[in-house]
């Protein structure tokens, strides 16, 4: 019983979060900022896959993201709601409590195969030429997407809010909060799962030495494309909920920028470390969210001692220069990431009396 | 045919400045591998101070705009080297001393193109800046075909540039030094070398050519703005790699080559098709070819 009280506790703490959500005692905004944490969780933990466990450099997470987003909204609305490409909903729309996750699965399925474009190149190219090979991914998605006519092309696609409503006025709970936990708890299990599986290790196995590995009979193409369709699988799975959450894409919303919000986490927490993936994430999103009110604090503050010119007031986009200060500084005292290559029970050992998660 | 010829002009023209950003990553990724992410806002940083040493010259002290240009060039590269040797002392030199990854190193100069890209909006606001003219615009017209002399100057700034870093790199003695460093950076110090001076060597020039291309870029597209390096810079690193990354003559073609094909796309297709094409392109080539053009695919023992 003692091994299993951090699950019961992790699903005690999701369920006090929806009920509070429920109750109205979480506010609007606070439940989207949790929900964007469980995004992110899920978004670094997946990268981490590739890039901490694999060893591999990608950096165009954003274009799976973007896959995933756009295929589920699209199935979706389509599905579920009115909307301008077919008129009506092919399926009626109370339906969308079922018919939500097996679209997000979907689109998941879809990103992963899409994750494709990379893994094939990756059997011949190593190390950095990989990194062009995902941004060229990622530009390839956006740019196909914004040329799409149908779906908004650059304007961007909408109306899976109305998806959502449907899903709220059959049985009146915060759905997209129950499905972002959900999706977070699945991915980091699978992630745990496969990691630490036999015929997972080989991913490690590639990180150390590629041409060892393969000599000890790691079918490192195999395994390059387990790794790489799981990663960016589990990315459209967060792209899909990141869609329906904010109820509004845009192409332009997963570029090189978000790539490099997520691969900013996964370093933040430490190569080959999913707590700390987990953990830089949650760092990561609430430091964004909080600076929105810091940086007016500080602005206010500056005023008052005089050090500021009266007409120049500090805009939100200081933001954007503090957090790679910040990031830049605590990589000058812990280069390798807040955790290193360990996991939780590594560093404190006392846990894993309370801890069995494989 | 006028058509093509026009086209190949521009193709040139754009590719230069490709070429140009591309050498800075090249060089300093043949030296010490690392993906020096912030590359691309040095050149707007570039780009920037370009415009403030120009507007100083014409404006406040009231120089003619030749000698201004004449100012301008040296100081603009100058000072932009000056950013580079700034960012690798503060923020890639202790990192490397400490022996961290190297993709740490890789995450802190994306970290540093952020700081360089949103500190200049934060700063300098949103307003877009407009770049003084220092050149009376010439066309050149034969038949069809029109050039203008700043088309001319960027298109042999970059073979000069080339030419030079080729001359520095496999000539002279910090050259070697430089060649050294990227075979084995353990050996190097033994030998006597001082291997940081040899990396800031390295920063000087590849920052000094995104300042050049900085300059020519705000003379030929006159409007500032503080995203402008990141979206180029990102395509000059692709076309640096698809020639084969730690190889000038490789970053050279690259660049035109990623030139060539966004012109080339934009000529038959409509111009939203530019990135779609182009980076389809460049991953076919990399497909056949994996370690770019010009790379050499390294050997591992075990």
């Amino acid at each position: 019983m003692q091994k299993y009280s951090f699950n019961i506790g992790l699903w005690g703490m999701a369920l006090i979060l929806v009920v509070l959500s429920q109750i109205g005692a979480l506010d609007f905004y606070i439940q989207s900022v949790i929900m964007f944490i469980g995004i992110n969780i899920i978004l670094s933990s997946s990268l981490n896959v590739v890039n901490g466990y694999m060893g591999e450099f990608s950096c165009g997470h954003a274009g799976f993201m973007c896959v995933g987003a756009y295929v589920s909204s699209v199935l979706s609305v389509i599905l579920f709601s009115q909307n301008n490409i077919f008129g009506a909903p092919l399926l009626p729309p109370h339906l969308a409590i079922v018919g939500f996750p097996i679209v997000v699965i979907i689109s998941g399925l879809v990103a992963g195969v899409t994750g494709l474009i990379v893994a094939i190149p990756s059997f011949k190219t190593r190390g950095d030429y990989l990194a062009i090979i995902t941004i060229a991914a990622n530009y390839m998605v956006i740019s196909a997407i914004e040329n799409i006519d149908v779906i908004g092309g650059p304007r961007g696609f909408m109306g899976m809010k109305r998806v959502v409503n449907s899903m709220t006025d059959v049985v009146n709970i915060p759905w997209m909060m129950i499905w972002v936990i959900l999706g977070t708890f699945m991915s980091i299990w699978m992630i745990r799962r496969f990691v630490s599986s036999t015929y997972g290790k080989g991913i490690m196995a590639i990180s150390q030495d590629e041409v060892a590995a393969e000599i000890m009979s790691v079918n490192t193409n195999k395994m390059k494309m387990a790794a790489f369709m799981l990663s960016s699988g589990l990315a459209g799975v967060a792209g899909a909920l990141f869609a329906h959450v904010l109820g509004y894409v845009n192409p332009q919303s997963f570029n090189i920028m978000k790539s490099t919000e997520c691969l900013v986490m996964v370093y933040l927490g430490g190569m080959g470390s999913l707590g700390g993936s987990v953990l830089s994430a949650i760092l990561f999103t609430l430091m964004l969210e909080l600076l929105r009110f810091i940086i007016p604090a500080i602005d206010t503050g500056l005023h008052l001692v005089n050090i500021l010119p009266v007409t120049y007031h500090l805009s939100q986009v200081w933001k954007w220069v503090l957090i790679p200060l910040t990031l830049i500084l605590l990589m000058q005292f812990r280069p390798e990431g807040l955790m290193g290559n360990k996991e939780l029970p590594d560093l404190f050992p006392g846990l894993k009396k309370f801890y069995k998660f494989k | 045919m006028d058509i093509l010829i026009q086209n190949l002009l521009n193709a040139l023209q754009w590719g230069s400045f490709y070429a140009l950003i591309a050498l800075g990553y090249t060089l300093v990724y043949g030296v010490l591998l690392l993906i020096n992410f912030a590359h691309g806002d040095i050149f707007m940083v570039g780009a920037y101070i370009a415009f403030f040493v120009a507007t100083f010259f014409l404006g406040i002290v009231d120089f003619s705009p030749w000698v201004t240009l004449a100012l301008t060039v040296p100081l603009t590269m100058l000072l932009t080297a000056a950013v580079g040797v700034t960012l690798e002392r503060i923020a890639y030199r202790p990192l490397r001393r400490k022996g961290a990854h190297r993709l740490y190193v890789v995450i802190t100069a994306l970290m540093c193109g952020l700081i360089l890209e949103n500190g200049n909006l934060a700063l300098l606001g949103a307003s877009r800046k407009k770049f003084p003219e220092l050149l009376d615009k010439v066309v050149y017209t034969y038949g069809n075909i029109s050039v203008t002399n700043l088309k001319i100057i960027v298109i042999f700034a970059a073979i000069a540039v080339f030419f030079l870093l080729e001359f520095i790199v496999t000539r002279t003695k910090i050259g070697m030094a430089m060649r050294g460093i990227s075979y084995d950076k353990f050996a190097i110090p033994l030998m006597g070398i001082p291997i940081d001076s040899v990396i800031v060597f390295t920063f000087v020039l590849g920052s000094a050519m995104a300042g050049l291309a900085g300059l020519l870029f705000a003379m030929s597209y006159p409007i500032l703005e503080p995203y402008m390096g990141a979206l180029i810079g990102w395509k000059a690193f692709i076309a640096a790699v698809v020639g084969g990354i730690g190889d000038i003559r490789g970053a050279f073609l690259g660049g035109f080559l990623l030139g060539f094909i966004e012109v080339g796309v934009v000529a038959v297709f409509p111009s939203t098709y530019r990135d779609l094409f182009a980076f389809s392109i460049l991953l076919m080539i990399l497909w056949i070819k994996p370690t770019g053009i010009f790379g050499v695919a390294k050997t591992t023992k075990i």
